[in-house]
């Protein structure tokens, strides 16, 4: 048996011993998951122990150094623990866009110091964090935005406004784009960490048309950041935004890799049998399905070993997010009635329609359809022209 | 590795792709349509590629072939797409060699040696009506004395009319529409009561109609089962579906890579074309379809190398795509080129006739979504 049979048999044990069954029911939606932080309450004492018992084995960022929280386990080594956890269903212990997004820049670009401070909190789901990018007046035209951060020697003082961060109501820390040199579009951006409990930082969530306010407008005033919080070179934070990007698209692309992976048509076979046109459609769109997650696959092996495009994220997330949105129309069209409650308990509070308007931000958030397209036709397909 | 290509893949593709680009580039499918050729393919570059080994590629090494799988396979075939080379590698080197694979010690010490010398062609005779629908064979095989007795009609048998040997699904028992009751036999074209008639298809190659009136074969000439042939047969379509896949794969990609490069050099409106957000769009999402239909095809082609249960449905998901995103670079790519795209000369065309052909072979599209569906039970 080769090392990494002998890993799988063992992994595959460990979890069955230790996954609590309730943890092995799939999540019903964003909120039910466990995010952690100071503030979290557990849904329940499964979801406790199993969050407990993977930080214990660094499973939660299974590929992270150990020294860091992390697992140390090769990218196959992790390939095969996703794998097993799948089969047997078993929950992501811990979301977080720590784990998601911060962690891998931080890795990347933050100093010794930092790594050993913050990769541990999230390993373990202590601290929560939020990110703050987008502006009311820089949406896809990230680069333009303005919040600002005057230099006060050892501290920078920033004022300014995020939106569409999202859980800052929820969050104990922001990753920050804050414009500190005015004169450099690109290279007048960094990259800082502050906690929200700061002075002057207010949040105000926004109601969405799903019903739900998982966004908010983030409002900064006065606020005192030590410089020690910078991640990256001053002015090179763009860098920095550019990794964690990519992380991601990556992320929102794989969205719909777990229950959303499922065959469509075997969920509402009553519906497609009596309707071929629908049935049809199933049809095509479990071809998709199929296509998506060979692709996800082949990409992130290519990842791995470093031969894919490092724009090549930009394409996943357009077809992920495609993908999960016309999984939805067809959810609501096989739901046909039943699918329009927005209240009743036997419709779940309205769970189908408002998740199906929820996808609709998934072409949006981290870089629009459009964008992704642009990014897609000018660096990898090198399109002439700006 | 995943889904990574070994470095023996790597090194395999680094041979096929020159080769095929010097030695049987689009001009050459040209030069044979323009010669009005009536074999089909050049037989010279056959000899050649059995010379190179492709043609045992299948074929299992205790018998002299080299015995790698589809992946290899499919690394063949998409440059076989990508230069439009006319070729009986599909047919001959890969469905045929895996119904073989089901065959007795007879069958195959007597086919093998001529697949892997370049020496045999085979065709493959399973469809009867204008689709492909194999369940719904009707050409019949009687038992007569110690064998078979075939009588019935097949079509779209490529190469059919300069093939040594046709492999026949034939039903034995049940009724047109019965999976089980079908027997596949190896039929050699210049059997008794063979005739073959050849057309010029869309893309200029050459498929026969078959007519089989009273054929006698001996019970050698059985390949699997008795009335079980549908095994047998499954295979030899599976390989020959991921097989027009990966073709298709390489169909696409030159169309696509053609039209590409015609965005980056043709001007209007004093600029070059491919600056338009318009068709930048259009490209990318053109892009992402033909990365798609790589990626199930390769996914598809593991699965079979591995024995997988799942084979099936991912052959036939891997065929439903790679003909929408095969379709759509051919079609993009006869509109972005505009005016010039409609002429003989461009070879854009070229491919969307190729596409239309491969569409068609071993099931299109609806075809296997439709498959796709009943394997998921609904």
């Amino acid at each position: 048996m080769t090392d990494l049979e002998t890993f799988r048999k063992e992994t595959r044990a460990w979890l069955e011993a230790n996954c609590p069954a309730e943890m092995r029911e799939p999540v019903k939606s964003e909120e039910d998951g466990c995010w952690g932080g100071r503030n979290w309450v557990f849904k329940s004492p499964a979801q406790k122990q199993w969050l407990e018992v993977m930080a214990a084995k660094g499973w939660t960022v299974p590929d992270w150094p150990k020294e860091y929280g992390g697992g140390g386990l090769t990218a196959e080594e992790t390939k095969v623990l996703r794998t097993e956890m799948a089969k047997l269903g078993c929950r992501v212990p811990l979301q977080s866009f720590g784990i998601w997004m911060l962690g891998p820049a931080l890795l990347k670009f933050g100093t010794e110091e930092q790594k050993k401070h913050y990769l541990p909190q999230i390993a373990r789901g202590e601290i929560r964090w939020c990110q703050g990018y987008s502006e009311p007046g820089s949406g896809s035209d990230l680069v333009s935005l303005q919040t600002y951060g005057e230099d006060k020697g050892d501290h920078w003082v920033v004022n300014g406004q995020k939106i569409w961060t999202s859980y800052a109501d929820k969050a104990d820390w922001i990753f920050c784009l804050v414009r500190t040199n005015k004169e450099d579009k690109y290279r007048g951006i960094s990259f800082l960490l502050f906690d929200m409990t700061s002075p002057g930082v207010t949040t105000k969530p926004i109601k969405l048309i799903s019903g739900a306010s998982p966004f908010c407008e983030t409002f900064f005033d006065n606020v005192k950041v030590p410089k020690h919080q910078i991640v990256g070179e001053l002015n090179r934070g763009w860098d920095v935004a550019k990794y964690l990007l990519g992380h991601e698209r990556e992320m929102i692309s794989g969205g719909g890799l777990g229950e959303g992976m499922a065959s469509i048509g075997a969920a509402f076979k009553d519906m497609a049998e009596q309707e071929p046109v629908l049935r049809a459609q199933m049809a095509l769109f479990d071809v998709e399905t199929m296509v998506f997650r060979a692709h996800s696959e082949r990409f992130m092996d290519e990842w791995k070993t470093g031969k894919a495009h490092p724009a090549y994220s930009n394409l996943m997330k357009y077809i992920g997010t495609e993908l999960n949105k016309k999984r939805h129309e067809l959810v609501m069209s096989a739901g046909g009635s039943d699918a329009l409650e927005w209240e009743s308990e036997r419709g779940r509070k309205g769970a189908r329609p408002r998740t199906w308007l929820r996808t609709k931000a998934n072409s949006i958030e981290g870089g629009t359809s459009e964008v992704m397209l642009n990014v897609v036709a000018k660096r990898i397909l090198e399109m002439p022209g700006a | 590795m995943g889904m990574n290509h070994t470095d023996d893949q790597v090194m395999l593709k680094d041979t096929v792709a020159p080769f095929l680009a010097e030695n049987a580039p689009v001009k050459h499918l040209r030069s044979l349509r323009d010669a009005n050729d009536q074999t089909g393919f050049a037989r010279d570059l056959w000899k050649q590629f059995a010379e190179m080994g492709f043609t045992g590629i299948l074929v299992p090494e205790a018998e002299g072939g080299l015995g790698l799988g589809h992946v290899e396979a499919g690394i063949v075939l998409e440059e076989i797409g990508r230069n439009l080379t006319p070729s009986p590698f599909l047919t001959t080197a890969v469905a045929a060699v895996e119904a073989l694979k089901s065959a007795g010690a007879h069958l195959r010490g007597e086919w093998f040696p001529k697949i892997l010398s370049g020496d045999a062609i085979i065709g493959i005779a399973v469809d009867e009506g204008a689709k492909h629908r194999p369940a719904a064979t009707a050409l019949v095989a009687e038992r007569a004395g110690n064998g078979f007795k075939l009588s019935g009609k097949k079509q779209f048998v490529v190469h059919g009319h300069v093939a040594d040997m046709l492999i026949v699904s034939a039903r034995t028992a049940g009724a047109p529409g019965d999976e089980q009751g079908i027997t596949l036999f190896a039929v050699p074209r210049d059997a008794a009561g063979v005739t073959t008639e050849a057309d010029r298809l869309v893309d200029s190659q050459l498929a026969a109609r078959v007519t089989l009136d009273g054929v006698e074969v001996t019970a050698d000439a059985v390949i699997g089962d008795v009335d079980g042939g549908w095994a047998s047969l499954t295979r030899l379509l599976d390989a020959g579906r991921i097989g027009a896949a990966a073709e298709m794969v390489g169909v696409g990609g030159g169309a696509m890579d053609m039209t590409f490069g015609y965005l980056k050099q043709r001007k209007q409106f004093g600029q070059l074309i491919g600056e338009f957000q318009a068709l930048q769009h259009r490209a990318a999402h053109l892009y992402g379809e033909m990365e798609g239909a790589r990626s199930i095809v390769l996914k598809a082609q593991h699965l079979l190398d591995d024995g997988d249960p799942r084979a099936e449905l991912f052959v036939a998901a891997a065929k439903a795509k790679s003909g929408l995103a095969c379709n759509l670079a051919v079609r993009e790519g006869v509109q972005m080129h505009g005016g010039i795209g409609m002429t003989d000369e461009y070879d854009i065309g070229l491919y969307m006739k190729r596409d239309r052909a491969l569409a068609e072979f071993f099931g299109d599209t609806n075809f296997h979504a439709d498959r796709v569906a009943r394997m998921n039970g609904y």
